[in-house]
């Protein structure tokens, strides 16, 4: 399998593209943001009462489902000691006119792993408190769906799994002589640290302006993006996607995610009271 | 201000000049530098600077003589190899100036697959399912190859083949081949014995391999005057 | 955090003996596969990465071609035997799709693709051993491959990793320092103009590590563009040499 340009429906015309980017040049946007503005974000947790956690996260119209079911796995031999996170992305034929049925293709699988990366290296989750025994952890299935995508799909997946994370309550494990089995009447919250939430803030270039949460339109636009994902002081994920980026742009960048993962992480924490 | 010097080999993203010079070939310009796009020789002509690549593919234009295989029979027409990056085709009114009646002549008794045709291209046209249209009946000596070789060499180097002015395809005629040169990287020759034959296919290695490198011309001379001494073409 | 079977850093010392700044030897060489357009050979240390080019050349199905500008298709793949441990599956895993994207993404900003509509470039690149910082290396080898094909493009395109060692920035991940360290950086960086467009990260850097570690993989990404100036120079000067003979 390799990777191959996009093509097919993702199209913006020439017109359309040049109208976003003299926009961007005089530093307004096409709906209306400035080039630092984010869109309306909105989070509710519990969205589905069949998942062990659930959430839902709105970025403008860009819309997010994400869904954790607990189950009981081995430990991945070089972490004996703590438990699985396995995130995946389905990006739904409902969620545009260029999305198609079947397995994730590299945009789904990539954006699966981005966030999985963020996740993993922030210490949000305390896998440690994750093991059940020597040969038996928790394994935490994290589906993310999205729902619609008009644009920044990593920004919002994130935030979707986080809460969907923050709101999950882990089974109860049960030994027996059988072995171990999950108890759902009997359930606790998943452990994990707010304070260390990992927030992805993606990044766009249209010339050498830098704009934040770039919407669907303006992504076919960019001449680069980053995703920058940060948990208290450190830069715990990054990922370039389109284009490129000059060291002084890139400095322009990191400054910019800083400053926004502070918005993103409130609305974060407001959402979850 | 000029950054490079007379037959340097430059490679992608080497600064060439700044764009207030005079520079064609294989450049771009970015932030006001001419830089290469390509590895490349660099040539001063006149008050230019040329930098003419080393490598790369053919790109079919309107009016190349090029040198193809037929791959498929289709309904109306033949598809042809060209070496190019987009399909080529010959249609069968392009062919022939013979009106041929396709209910009763099989085209394969034309042209069939895995024949070679000396083919002009009349028009490229993206928005055509093949988007090369050649034609073998505007111009001289297109048709089909019935005898002779053909020998291929890099797209890039065919001007070194004809040479300035005509120059190095001059020399190569004291061979006395029959010679027809392709844009695409073919060529097409008839040698009057093999002999020829063989100092005609090493005299393309040559030109293919060491254009780089001062004195091809030359080198390509003394290669003809051993053939022509009566000895063997190998040094 | 996971245990090294040895320590990864002693008085300034990584634990193959090299300083934090320092590359491992690195060889490389252009046109090893006759029947491609273009290719290469690049190791860093005991990573090896071979790539091939194809094209531009027709565009196979048509109709996924774009009528604007060139299709790119790359593939990054490991080979079975080129890891220490166990077998790996051949299939393409999710890490492997993830890379060839992101190798794509590297290469598209220093491809005129522009320049061949309804047609196609292929890069292959297969790690037949790998010992860390295998995208970063395949990076360099497929550039490398284009401009041997002649693909028209604005510069090279060089891969190097950075990483973070018990707190310390170090160049080159070797597949230990890459397993044990604390966070991990590759960067593809065209020398000539300044611009970044492989970066990835992962682990917890802080702002001027982030910094410090942008500036080394610069440095390093310089270093191994000299060695492959050299590669390329090779394959025109050992003509020019024997043709003096």
């Amino acid at each position: 399998m390799a990777s191959i340009s996009p093509y097919g429906k993702r199209f913006i015309s020439y017109i359309r593209q040049s109208q976003i980017r003299r926009l961007v040049g005089s530093g307004v946007r096409i709906d209306g943001r400035t080039p630092h503005q984010l869109r309306d974000v909105s989070i509710r947790t519990n969205v589905v009462n069949t998942a062990d956690g659930s959430a839902e996260a709105l970025l403008g119209k860009t819309r997010v489902v994400a869904g954790v079911k607990v189950g009981l796995g081995q430990p991945f031999p070089d972490t004996p000691d703590e438990g699985v996170l396995i995130v995946n992305a389905e990006i739904l034929p409902h969620a545009s006119p260029y999305s198609e049925i079947g397995p994730p293709d590299e945009t789904a699988i990539e954006l699966a792993r981005v966030v999985d990366r963020g996740i993993r290296h922030s210490g949000f989750v305390d896998f440690k408190k994750l093991a059940i025994d020597q040969n038996k952890v928790y394994v935490l299935w994290v589906d993310l769906y999205v729902l619609n995508d008009d644009g920044n799909l990593v920004d919002a997946a994130n935030l979707a799994a986080l809460a969907a994370l923050r709101s999950t309550m882990l089974p109860s494990a049960v030994k027996d002589e059988a072995g171990v089995k999950l108890d759902r009447n009997n359930k606790t919250a998943l452990p994990s640290d707010l304070s260390k939430a990992p927030i992805a803030v993606s990044i766009g270039k249209i010339d050498s302006r830098i704009i934040v949460d770039p919407n669907l339109e303006e992504e076919l636009s960019l001449d680069g993006r980053i995703t920058i994902t940060i948990a208290q002081d450190s830069i715990v994920s990054m990922q370039k996607t389109a284009g490129y980026f000059t060291e002084q742009e890139l400095w322009q960048a990191v400054d910019l995610a800083y400053s926004i993962r502070d918005k993103l992480r409130d609305v974060l924490l407001k959402s979850l009271v | 201000m000029k950054y490079v010097s007379p037959r340097q080999v430059i490679f992608p993203g080497d600064p060439v000049a700044t764009s207030d010079e005079s520079v064609e070939g294989a450049v771009y310009i970015d932030e006001g530098k001419y830089r290469a796009s390509s590895i490349g020789l660099v040539e001063f002509r006149d008050n230019k600077i040329v930098v003419v690549p080393l490598e790369g593919s053919y790109r079919p234009k309107p009016g190349d003589v090029v040198i193809g295989y037929v791959t498929d029979v289709l309904a109306s027409g033949w598809e042809v190899d060209v070496r190019a990056p987009l399909a080529a085709w010959l249609p069968v009114n392009e062919a022939t100036a013979k009106y041929i009646d396709l209910e009763k002549t099989s085209l394969t008794s034309l042209l069939n697959v895995g024949d070679a045709v000396i083919a002009a291209v009349k028009d490229v046209d993206l928005t055509d399912e093949f988007p090369v249209m050649l034609t073998l009946r505007e111009g001289e000596r297109l048709g089909k190859i019935e005898s002779g070789l053909v020998v291929e060499l890099s797209p890039v180097k065919v001007p070194r083949v004809i040479g300035k002015k005509g120059t190095m395809i001059s020399t190569i005629s004291e061979l006395g081949c029959d010679v027809i040169v392709g844009q695409n990287g073919r060529i097409w020759a008839k040698c009057p014995g093999p002999e020829a034959e063989l100092a005609l296919l090493q005299v393309i290695e040559k030109i293919d391999r060491e254009s780089h490198v001062a004195g091809l011309t030359d080198r390509v001379r003394a290669l003809i005057e051993r053939y022509k001494g009566g000895g063997s073409a190998r040094p | 955090m996971k245990q090294p079977p040895v320590p990864l850093l002693v008085e300034g010392r990584r634990a193959d003996g090299r300083a934090p700044d320092q590359m491992r030897d690195v060889r490389i060489s252009v046109g090893v596969i006759s029947n491609a357009d273009g290719s290469a050979m690049v190791s860093y240390g005991n990573t090896t990465a071979v790539a091939a080019v194809y094209g531009p050349r027709e565009m196979h199905p048509r109709h996924l071609s774009l009528p604007d500008k060139a299709v790119m298709r790359v593939r990054y793949h490991m080979a079975p035997f080129s890891t220490k441990d166990e077998r790996k599956n051949p299939a393409p895993s999710r890490r492997e799709i993830e890379i060839s994207k992101v190798l794509r993404e590297a290469l598209e900003p220093a491809i005129f693709l522009e320049q061949f509509p309804r047609s196609r470039i292929d890069v292959f690149v297969e790690i037949v051993q790998a010992d860390g910082s295998t995208r970063v290396a395949s990076l360099t080898a497929a550039s490398l491959a284009l401009a041997d094909a002649g693909v028209p493009m604005r510069d090279l395109v060089i891969g190097v990793s950075v990483g973070l060692v018990n707190g310390v920035v170090v160049l080159d991940l070797n597949g230990l320092e890459d397993n044990y360290g604390e966070g991990d950086m590759p960067v593809g960086y065209m020398p000539n103009l300044g611009r970044i467009t492989l970066l990835q990260l992962d682990g917890a850097w802080s702002r001027d590590r982030f910094a410090e570690a942008v500036k080394l993989a610069v440095k390093g990404a310089e270093y191994v563009y000299g060695k492959a100036r050299e590669a390329l120079k090779a394959k025109y000067f050992e003509i020019a040499e024997e043709v003096a003979k």
